[in-house]
């Protein structure tokens, strides 16, 4: 009998030969990630609970990007007690302004395949794109993590995701992630990994890879998971014999198992509120908008930079409509740099911000009024995430929202 | 005639021969520029309380967001649409997330001559190119929108004679504090501060910018510099004509005239929180820094960004300290993007914002903590300016904020370097 | 353990930025987030909501983000528990380390309207307009995270065991 992906995954951590979804086990962490928001909980909490030392400082890294640049006077707090932890305890990697945690963690080295790691944000599912189990904890749990170096999890089922064939032009990995979202609904993979196959997946890069791990927690899910090749160990500067072999046996036991022709598939977005009111951009072609963002730990890489200045190159955004454009982190902004992509994006009439979360998050960014409609490449279009309630938020991929910024409504990208 | 390059521009936007300080007139304004910081209580102004609210001539209206560019909660997004509905409703000129205000008015529409209003104290940047630019409050704002015309004080004039050259190491942004350091934060108060000599003749437009910008930080109505060739050319090379190339006359009544050599000016700094308590850099003594701030109005054209390059280039910033940049419009942006600087600035760790007011007022972005000490080439270093009201602000040139970055506290461009 | 409370009605996907907006997540305490809960939804809730007053909601309870302020918000507000047709997995997990009592059931969110009183009986039964309706067990593991007062009393207790 197979195991799938993640089952595999947790067998190694645990150095045991089988598991079986639904088994309570209790996982050795690799690693974790903390972000700005959330640091003075944790620091709170872990104190409060006895604790006198992280277990392994090497694996803890501390990442301000959700208050960088910061907007409020309290929010410097953060990196107060932030640094003063990390200081305390011996925490070494601390970045502070280099970028969105979820692509930093990947880019700089900090998780491996068949890795097992946690982080205070929901969307550290993204790291499944590289083959390690991801996923997003409380503060309170992260400080018993830090303390004990070990966290209960139950062995999820899988649920697998078949996608074959080729995308056709104009469509994005996102589209592919948000019309499984709108299949499954928002709680469709709940407490389930998702594991992603199929000639499709195959051709993908690592970036359109990770725009569907991480928003697999959109549709519930636990992780997100992509097996590794070639594209994974190259990203992750080792070769592929050094990868553990966490594949899906062929024989493994799913849930449910989703197909998808490549070639069927069509841009959409996600219309207000919810993650899952998925329509094809057909359907809401010509909605005047008010702004749009490209950005977040969802699109922000230099693929999505990249399209969205092909898509630009040589023309405006809209009168009275504004594009805002926050590269994910300081290598991406370098690269897009140099590629003359930033260059293009701001002749365009585009500004560029920090590397951050920016609007995402809804604290800074480009917080919209009363009535107000943005497309938006993140991954949330919750009630009142970007400013008041009746501001409307359509999530969608890079090109349709390039498209958009362009025709100041939504529209199709012409590719 | 006997009139300064001030009164010959109220003089012909009065219809008038002659004015002489000390008189009022009525005068029509060319050009009204208003930002996000107040031109919505201005729009509310004009909707609540004229009885039958009409635009005198909409072709002279500029309005520009960049103060809380971009929104950073739902009230300044309201302020936004407000002003961003108003201008479409109207067909009012609109720029927004397009860079500083005075940036773009530079840019896009100042000419030598002009009488320009705008609603924010840094109005006076526009002397750079002999024009009469000032700040007004939101009544006069709306007063002027509306009948086209305003009322002045022909204000006396003040004169700057710049000569030598500057040191290495040494700028314009130094000399400014230094002058508002000698006359005080008052020292100007109602008055023209006119620079002129062949120091003055020396510097680019951008940087008779920095010059003129900062006069009202000494209670000056307007900074003035005489139209010259470079005006002349600034002014082609964004494809404009002057209105008129006035000149003071060698008769003209000044009420004071300073001398300055620039040979022997230092890098200097305002210690928080007046904008007139300068010192030299080395005097400054052991001041750590938890933020630095290159942009604004004041400072974050090309020249700056280009020195704050040439310091950082290859370095990083101090641990923990945070070094934002905010080039001062788009223009600006794209330049120091093809110039490479942009990568080094990013490869040094500092932060790379859009184009806005931002650190310079405690706005948006870069807004600094209970206790923190901010050195920056704003304009103003009042308390609290910056963020909490326990929190400090010190003014330099974009070359010591640059060396401070990297030293974690306040020093000379030249001592990092060496 | 019985709770007995007036109940509030909630929809599908209560997600967690509409239980505490990203706005509010840097302020220092939980008691000044607290008045802001539910605000895009339904702005009046956190003022209306009593000590003892049970939230009934529809399916995927809590889906978003990992904020831990959200059951934290709930908990702070003293209410007894949630019943929810389903909840998401960061949000449940979290509630349960901070010892808030949630409650999985199908068919009660149909059933209740607002204002009415509920009966539960945890790991036993939910008693609405004098129907019971069963409810199961929770899993060993929780019940102990639970029994020790949330993961910060069960982690204290097991730090000074150690020394």
């Amino acid at each position: 009998m197979g195991y799938t992906c993640i089952e595999k995954i947790i067998m190694k951590n645990l150095g045991q030969n089988h598991v079986r979804p639904n088994d309570i086990v209790t996982v050795n962490v690799d690693r974790v990630m903390i972000h700005d928001i959330f640091v003075p909980f944790v620091a709170d909490k872990f104190e409060e609970m006895g604790f006198e030392k992280i277990w392994d400082p090497e694996k803890v890294v501390l990442i301000y990007d959700h208050l960088v640049p910061t907007s409020r006077v309290e929010d410097v707090r953060h990196f107060q007690i932030g640094d003063a932890f990390a200081a305390k305890y011996g925490i070494k990697n601390v970045h502070r302004g280099d970028g969105i945690c979820h692509q930093l963690m990947p880019e700089a080295d900090y998780v491996k395949p068949g890795d097992v790691v946690f982080g205070t944000d929901s969307h550290t599912t993204t790291y499944g794109s590289i083959g390690a189990f991801s996923s997003g904890v409380g503060y309170t749990e992260m400080a018993a993590i830090l303390g004990t170096g070990q966290l209960w999890v139950k062995v999820p089922e899988t649920i697998r995701v078949t996608i074959d064939g080729k995308l056709p032009a104009g469509v994005m990995s996102k589209d592919v992630i948000l019309r499984l979202i709108g299949d499954l609904g928002a709680d469709g993979a709940n407490y389930k990994a998702l594991e992603f196959a199929g000639s499709a997946v195959d051709s993908m890069s690592i970036a359109s890879r990770m725009t569907i791990a991480n928003m697999s927690v959109e549709a519930g899910a636990k992780a997100g998971l992509f097996a590794p090749d070639e594209k994974v160990a190259e990203y992750c500067g080792v070769s592929i014999e050094e990868i553990p072999d966490i594949s899906a046996d062929e024989n493994a036991k799913y849930a449910k198992e989703i197909r998808y022709k490549a070639e069927e598939l069509v841009p959409v977005v996600a219309c207000p509120s919810s993650v899952d009111k998925i329509k094809p951009v057909t359907e809401v072609e010509g909605t005047p908008i008010d702004q749009v963002f490209i950005g977040s730990c969802t699109n922000g890489r230099l693929e999505d930079l990249e399209i969205a200045a092909k898509i630009l190159e040589g023309k405006k955004v809209a009168d009275y409509v504004k594009l805002i454009v926050t590269p994910a982190s300081r290598e991406v902004y370098r690269q897009a740099s140099e590629a003359g992509i930033l260059e293009t994006l701001i002749k365009a009439g585009a500004i560029v911000t920090h590397p951050g979360c920016g609007l995402c998050c809804g604290r800074s960014g480009g917080i919209l009024s009363e009535g107000e409609r943005v497309v938006a490449t993140n991954n949330r279009n919750f009630l009142g995430r970007m400013g008041p309630s009746s501001v409307e938020i359509y999530l969608s991929s890079p090109a349709v929202a390039a498209a958009s910024a362009v025709s100041g409504r939504i529209a199709l990208p012409a590719l | 005639m006997r009139m300064t390059i001030s009164e010959k521009i109220i003089a012909s936007a009065a219809g008038l021969e002659k004015v002489s300080a000390g008189e009022i007139h009525t005068v029509n304004v060319d050009r009204l520029m208003s930002n996000d910081g107040t031109t919505h209580l201005a729009i509310d102004m004009y909707n609540t309380l004229l009885k039958k609210p009409r635009i005198a001539d909409k072709d002279k209206l500029v309005f520009i967001i960049d103060h809380n560019m971009p929104a950073d909660n739902p009230k300044t997004a309201a302020a936004h649409k407000k002003m961003r509905d108003f201008a479409r409703e109207h067909g009012i000129a609109f720029y927004e997330g397009k860079g500083v205000c005075h940036q773009i008015m530079m840019e896009e529409y100042v000419r030598s001559g002009e009488l320009i209003f705008g609603a924010d104290s840094h109005t006076c940047t526009y002397g750079a190119l002999g024009a009469f630019g000032t700040g007004v409050g939101n009544t006069d704002f709306l007063y002027a929108m509306v009948t086209g015309k305003s009322w002045v004080l022909v204000p006396p004039t003040l004169r700057f004679h710049l000569t030598g050259k500057f040191r290495e190491g040494v700028y314009p942004r130094d000399l400014i504090l230094t002058i508002i350091g000698d006359i005080g934060a008052d020292g100007a108060t109602y008055k023209v501060m006119e620079f002129t000599g062949e120091g003055a003749k020396a510097m680019n437009i951008n940087e008779r910018m920095v010059l003129a910008n900062m006069a009202v930080e000494a209670g000056a109505k307007t900074g003035i510099f005489e139209p010259d060739e470079a005006a002349l050319e600034y002014l082609e090379n964004h494809g404009r004509k002057p209105k008129y190339l006035f000149k003071s006359d060698p008769d003209a009544v000044f009420e004071k005239e300073y001398h300055y050599d620039l040979s022997k000016i230092e890098p200097v700094v305002a210690r928080p929180d007046n904008v007139d308590d300068v010192v030299s850099v080395d005097e400054v003594g052991d001041v750590k820094i938890n933020q630095g701030f290159i942009g604004s109005c004041n400072s974050g054209r090309i020249e700056e960004l280009r020195t704050a390059a040439s310091i950082l280039k290859g370095k990083k910033i101090a641990d923990g300290v945070r070094l934002l940049i905010s080039p001062a419009s788009n223009t600006v942006y794209l330049q120091a993007l093809q110039e490479g600087l942009m990568d080094i600035f990013i490869d040094a760790g500092a932060m790379i914002m859009n184009s806005n007011c931002s650190v310079c007022w405690g706005g948006c972005q870069g807004v600094i903590g209970e206790g923190e000490v901010l050195i920056s080439t704003g304009t103003r270093n009042f308390k609290g300016r910056a963020g909490h009201k326990d929190s400090k602000v010190y003014l330099a040139s974009a070359a010591t904020v640059a060396a401070s970055a990297l030293a974690g506290k306040i020093v000379r461009a030249d001592r990092v370097i060496a | 353990m019985k709770i007995k409370g007036k109940v509030w009605v909630l929809g599908d996907d209560i997600d967690t930025d509409i239980i505490i907006p990203t706005e509010y997540l840097a302020m220092k305490s939980i008691h000044d987030m607290k008045q802001y809960a539910f605000s895009p939804l339904r702005p009046e809730l956190a003022a209306s909501i009593r000590p003892g007053d049970i939230i009934v909601a529809g399916k995927n309870f809590g889906c978003g983000s990992s904020r831990e302020q959200a059951p934290e918000i709930i908990k702070s507000l003293q209410v007894g528990c949630v019943i929810a047709k389903s909840f998401a997995r960061i949000f449940y997990r979290n509630a349960i380390n901070n010892g808030l009592l949630l409650v999985e059931h199908d068919l009660l969110p149909e059933l209740v309207t607002e204002g009415e009183d509920i009966t539960v009986s945890v790991g036993e039964y939910i008693e609405h307009k004098d129907k019971r309706y069963d409810l199961s067990p929770l899993p060993t593991n929780l019940m102990e995270i639970i029994a020790a007062g949330g993961l910060v009393e069960a982690m204290k207790k097991k730090n000074s065991r150690n020394d």
